[in-house]
């Protein structure tokens, strides 16, 4: 996938749950994009109208934790969100975001080296993230799983694969 | 070098000798669960985008329609309709009402040694009998329920070594609060947390159970107790015979140990918003509950309906606070309508539900206002999880819970507890 792409920050705290990403009382919602309005709720409901295609969320520890709800990481590929940076992701989510085309990084200091409204660049080829004069280093993602995050997720990967 | 239970389980459902944490391997699952929290996505995925025509296995595959039963909406009413069309056309166990999805897979599926995979972050639950159950997302569940098999990285495991006697008025809920307050919520973080020690081995089902349950909360891919004469004897009784009765060997590998002293526990409390955020009960201060709750997946089984009805038992719930008590499963309600439990509820002025995930899913029943303050043996406190964004959820055993419904503010049970 493109290597190298720039986004605007913002900054959320450590365990961002799955039920602040995707409260329950929405779920029942038909369509991820109706859901996508509801982004963050508990915590940070103006999000949903905030956040552009190609912005970077950068957070703490544990993001992701709770629920097995694909929708969470769904919503977050739906609004187009360039990647999310955080210190480290709970297990389930970090399955279901590149299964539905969103990539994760982890990174330990970006968090707090960055200011909401920042803009990082991210260069995957290099396994780094640049803020300003600084640069971090991000664990290197195996070249299949950026070409499912390149496909949209697992399930077009697999039809791609097929020919289907 | 030796392997964990949860090593061994790994290298039989992959056809190996040897397993290591950090190896991938792609393991055949025993059994794999859904329920109606993401199902109809999982169907969307397999007809409309996979165009897959079977399922691996119709005998290996159930849904369970335990999420938002009895429907509380046409959408989610669509949802359950779209499984049972589903379970009905591929001939496969069909579950509607009848329990939280993991407890009717312990009384109904589970047996030791099995590799169990559903689309549900409690499928860790399975631990309890001696299985390795972990939870994922539709996408993934949908693979399973097409292949019958997981690309999967063997965790790293962790050892609780659990000594002592619970003293009266508290419970295995304090011990797992306790513990991941102290490891906290991403402590265990993709690793598995193996419960033993002498009082372990006593510990019934249902206890065991509540501990590997919780242990997703922090972050654990499963939990697991060694499955003895107690597992035996349990899946036995239910006409089931165990897979494998697996050790972990004296040289295996723990990433960490961890011991904890039953006599020296006392009632914990997980305060808003997260679940690792515990403190012992007599810490907690003056505060004011406007609902209780008593059920789900960690919480809702016969014993813990006992420590509840033996606080109850003759007296009235504060006149401004709703109690409400779902027990666990169908088998669970007979049980406690059989010991007159149920009678002490609704004297008591409790609701009792059908079994279901109700208040702690936040969805269905039981929904909270703004401002309101929920305590609950539920498995999770986040922000909103059981109604309004600005409403706060206190996590606490049955006992704790039950006693706090009598004085309308958070209460220490013991002193209530015979």
């Amino acid at each position: 996938m493109n290597g190298n792409f720039t986004g605007r920050v913002w900054k959320l705290g450590d365990d961002i749950d799955t039920d602040i990403i995707i409260p329950t009382q929405f779920l029942a919602l038909k369509s991820v994009e109706d859901m996508k309005r509801y982004v963050f709720y508990p915590l940070r409901p103006e999000l949903a109208e905030l956040i552009q295609p190609g912005d970077i969320i950068v957070a703490g520890k544990n993001f992701g934790c709770g629920s097995s709800r694909e929708q969470a990481p769904e919503i977050l590929a739906a609004l187009r969100v360039g990647c999310i940076i955080a210190k480290s992701y709970a297990r389930i989510f970090y399955r279901n975001a590149f299964n539905n085309g969103l990539l994760l990084l982890e990174n330990n200091e970006l968090y707090d080296s960055c200011s909401e409204g920042d803009q990082v660049s991210v260069d995957l080829k290099n396994s780094q993230v640049v803020l300003g004069e600084k640069t971090f280093q991000v664990a290197s993602i195996p070249e299949d799983l950026l070409q499912m995050v390149e496909a949209g997720g697992l399930v077009p990967f697999m039809r791609k694969r097929n020919g289907k | 070098m030796g392997m964990t239970i949860g090593e061994k389980i790994l290298a039989m459902a992959s056809g190996k000798e040897v397993v290591r944490p950090g190896e991938i391997i792609t393991a055949k699952v025993d059994l794999c669960m859904s329920n109606d929290g993401t199902t109809h996505l999982n169907i969307d995925i397999f007809e409309n985008q996979l165009h897959a025509e079977k399922v691996f296995d119709p005998e290996k595959v159930i849904f369970i329609v335990d999420h938002n039963v009895p429907s509380e909406s046409a959408k989610t009413a669509q949802v359950h309709k779209k499984m049972r069309i589903f379970a009905q056309k591929h001939n496969i166990p069909f579950y509607e009402g009848t329990g939280v999805c993991h407890q009717i897979m312990i009384e109904d599926f589970i047996v030791p040694g099995q590799l169990v995979i559903a689309a549900d972050s409690h499928t860790c639950s399975y631990g309890g009998l001696g299985a390795f159950g972990t939870g994922v997302g539709c996408t993934d569940f949908t693979s399973v329920m097409n292949t019958g098999e997981i690309w999967l990285m063997v965790p790293e495991s962790l050892k609780f070594v659990i000594e002592g006697n619970f003293k009266p008025g508290v419970y295995a809920r304090d011990l797992i609060l306790k513990i991941i307050g102290d490891i906290g919520a991403n402590g265990a973080n993709y690793k598995i947390m193996e419960f033993g020690g002498s009082a372990v081995k006593n510990f019934t089902i249902d206890d065991r159970v509540v501990l590997c349950n919780m242990a997703v909360e922090a972050g654990a891919k499963s939990g697991l107790v060694e499955p003895d004469e107690i597992a035996i004897e349990y899946v036995e009784s239910r006409g089931r015979k165990a897979k494998h009765l697996y050790k972990s060997d004296e040289d295996a590998v723990y990433e960490n140990t961890y011991h904890y002293n039953l006599d020296e526990l006392e009632p914990m409390i997980a305060i808003p918003h997260c679940v690792d955020d515990v403190v012992p009960v007599t810490q907690i201060g003056e505060v004011k509950i406007d609902q209780g709750f008593i059920g789900s997946c960690n919480n809702g089984r016969i014993e813990e309906l006992r420590a509840a009805a033996q606080i109850l038992q003759g007296k009235k719930i504060n006149p401004y606070v709703k109690l409400l008590i779902s027990p666990a499963s169908k088998a669970v309600y007979l049980q406690a309508l059989a010991e007159g439990l149920i009678d002490i509820f609704v004297e008591c002025g409790a609701m009792v539900l059908n079994p279901n995930c109700s208040v702690c899913w936040g969805s269905c029943q039981g929904v909270i206002g703004e401002g309101e303050t929920l305590i609950s043996t539920g498995t999770r406190n986040f922000k909103g999880r059981a109604g309004h964004p600005n409403s706060s959820i206190y996590l606490a055993s049955a006992a704790t819970v039950a006693a706090s419904a009598l004085t309308g503010k958070i209460t220490d049970p013991r002193g209530q507890v015979l």
